[in-house]
């Protein structure tokens, strides 16, 4: 009988036991972990660095590429010439998003020079494939990129081209134009780049 | 002086399984008589492991895992510590070497059907080896903080942002910023140093039991414990690993410091393939160098990443090329169930398996050497056709490994 006991025990009480301590253990195993696993995301002071920067914009050429550091990214700021900008409409059957319809721009560069003023470009200069920063290439029709190349940036790790707007051509491995952070003009040649508030 | 010996060896058995783990792992484990070349290469990357553990060691002692100071810490090792020179290229031809050994180790297993019953888990367990050496390269190519360190880690960091959803965050989490900096730098060196090696030090222990456990494969594909003397138990096919193999190693290990210290001495740089001249500018992050390619051993895979260029089912080419890239090492995992064959060893394969395994490893050296290269429209286009060769000889193999002609395997093994 006093056997018969115990295997009744092992089956009913001491099981659920068993179960009920190894799940506190695992709640417990998890809670220890969590201080861990958070103390891993961007620390406080990261978080911080992050404040837009201004740009004066007063001594840019036409043709000319401006490289601006922020937060950690390049963001290129770009004269277009009137020629570059005539371009832009040839291209629209071969890049992949011409009217720039996918959200990688603010509402107000959603237009077909993807800029606030048509000449100036602002577009953060990394690769929407594998986040390289892609060359700038104004030359037409180079012996690599193909004689119909009207001026582009061309990325140099995977092969990806976008147009003088930062729109993505067909076929490449990137998916989406580049992306135009929030910027404002502060005044004819003071451009802030990371925000488009005043009061920010 | 003998009889004080073997008191104090009874003394240790008494307390701890000295005496019986040498006999079972060294001088009583019976391995197939006719190991040839081949043989080689799992003990060379014991031997490349032990040399990474130790130059590993005393490289970070004058290393600083500091975005601001990692670059000139790696040049005052080179200049100024001595011998700092011979260390540091100990260890970076050490993690190419390691590459070439486990990648002829493998080509080893595929050819004499080592991945077959009974043996599949010491298969997997060798993938779970083979991944964390991947780990172990990237995150140690970081350390330098030169132009190839960060862009190369960009490249990879962001197919993890690439993941739907929780992409974003994981990468951050990664990271420790939101951007490659600093904080990923600091972390990367912990897992390089600490994670990482005592995670291989392990699997390659248990690897070891585990094939112990099975006993060794051999170029015939037939298992010797089939076959054993019905007096003392051992295979008759089987020789003692001490001495015959053991010495059999050292002769191997010679030939491979021959070399390895040839590579040292005279090319460390490997003409640009062991350490890229790109790594020697230090990190920029504004400007990608106008050609990035990643170090030889990852390149097959860096090719089948930028091959695919269209979308498909409604999702990117981008994360197809991730989805290629991470099958194209995860899919070895699955060849002991995709093969079919009646006989394990190539030298009872039939035609269909030579001919695969060939296009196979001529795919594997187009990728590589495709990967190294600008992409042009014909190298993608050739990158695509030997994407899909190195794919088809997996997919398969189920159906050319079956109808195939096979030879009868030996009743033993022959020389």
């Amino acid at each position: 009988m006093a056997d018969i006991d115990k295997k009744q025990e092992m089956n009913g009480r001491r099981r659920f036991l068993v179960a009920a301590t190894s799940i506190a253990g695992g709640i417990a195993g998890a809670a220890v972990a969590t201080p861990f696993v958070l103390s891993m995301m961007p620390s406080e002071r990261a978080k911080a660095a992050g404040a837009p920067v201004e740009v004066d914009i007063s001594k840019i050429e036409p043709g000319m590429l401006l490289l601006v550091e922020w937060r950690g990214k390049v963001v290129w700021v770009l004269d277009r010439t009137p020629e570059m900008l005539a371009n832009l409409k040839k291209l629209d059957s071969q890049v992949a998003d011409p009217k720039s319809e996918k959200p990688q721009q603010p509402p107000y560069c959603k237009n077909d020079t993807r800029s606030i003023k048509p000449a100036i470009l602002v577009v953060e200069g990394v690769c929407t494939h594998l986040g390289c920063s892609p060359v700038y290439r104004k030359d037409i029709a180079p012996a690599d990129l193909g004689a119909d190349w009207l001026g582009g940036f061309f990325c140099p790790c995977h092969g990806s081209k976008f147009d003088l707007a930062g729109r993505v051509y067909k076929s490449v491995p990137a998916p989406t134009n580049l992306v135009v952070p929030a910027h404002m003009y502060l005044s004819d040649t003071q451009l802030l780049i990371g925000s488009d508030k005043e009061s920010a | 002086m003998g009889k004080r010996l073997e008191s104090m060896m009874e003394w240790i058995d008494a307390r701890f399984p000295l005496t019986s783990t040498w006999k079972a792992h060294l001088s009583e484990y019976y391995a197939p008589k006719n190991f040839n070349f081949w043989y080689y290469f799992g003990s060379l990357a014991m031997l490349v492991l032990v040399n990474q553990l130790l130059t590993g060691i005393f490289l970070t002692m004058n290393y600083k895992p500091d975005a601001s100071m990692a670059f000139a810490s790696v040049e005052y090792i080179m200049r100024d510590v001595d011998f700092g020179w011979l260390i540091r290229y100990m260890h970076s031809t050490g993690a190419s070497m390691f590459f070439v050994v486990v990648y002829l180790h493998m080509f080893r297993g595929m050819m004499y059907g080592s991945y077959r019953k009974p043996r599949e888990l010491l298969w997997l367990i060798g993938m779970g080896i083979f991944f964390v050496l991947m780990m172990l390269a990237f995150t140690g190519y970081i350390l330098p903080w030169g132009q190839m360190s960060y862009w190369g880690a960009q490249v990879i960091i962001s197919m993890v942002g690439a993941i739907p959803v929780i992409g974003q965050t994981l990468s951050n989490w990664i990271l420790g910023d939101f951007m490659l900096s600093d904080a990923a730098l600091n972390r990367f060196f912990a897992y390089h140093v600490v994670t990482l090696p005592v995670l291989l030090v392990t699997l390659v222990f248990v690897h070891i039991i585990a094939l112990h456990e099975v006993g060794s494969n051999n170029p015939d594909g037939i298992e010797i414990k089939a076959n054993k003397d019905p007096i003392t138990h051992i295979p008759v096919d089987g020789i003692p690993f001490h001495p015959y193999y053991s010495v059999k190693d050292i002769v191997g290990v010679v030939g491979f410091l021959i070399v390895f210290c040839g590579i040292i001495f005279f090319m460390p740089e490997m003409g640009g393939y062991f350490l890229e001249y790109n790594n020697f500018i230090p990190a920029n992050t504004l400007q990608t160098p106008d050609h990035i390619a990643p170090v030889w051993y990852f390149t097959p895979y860096y090719s089948m990443l930028r091959a695919v260029t269209v979308n498909f089912l409604w999702v990117d080419a981008k994360i197809w090329g991730i989805v290629l890239m991470g099958g194209s090492v995860a899919i070895f995992a699955l060849l002991p169930w995709l093969d079919r064959s009646p006989v394990k060893s190539i030298r009872y394969k039939g035609p269909y398996f030579k001919i695969a395994l060939t296009l196979f490893v001529i795919s594997v050296f187009v990728l590589g050497w495709l990967g190294t290269k600008s992409p042009t429209p014909l190298y993608t286009l050739l990158a695509q056709i030997f994407t899909v060769i190195y794919f088809a000889f997996f997919v398969l193999m189920p159906w050319y490994s079956k109808i195939d002609k096979t030879k009868p395997e030996p009743k033993r093994v022959t020389g």
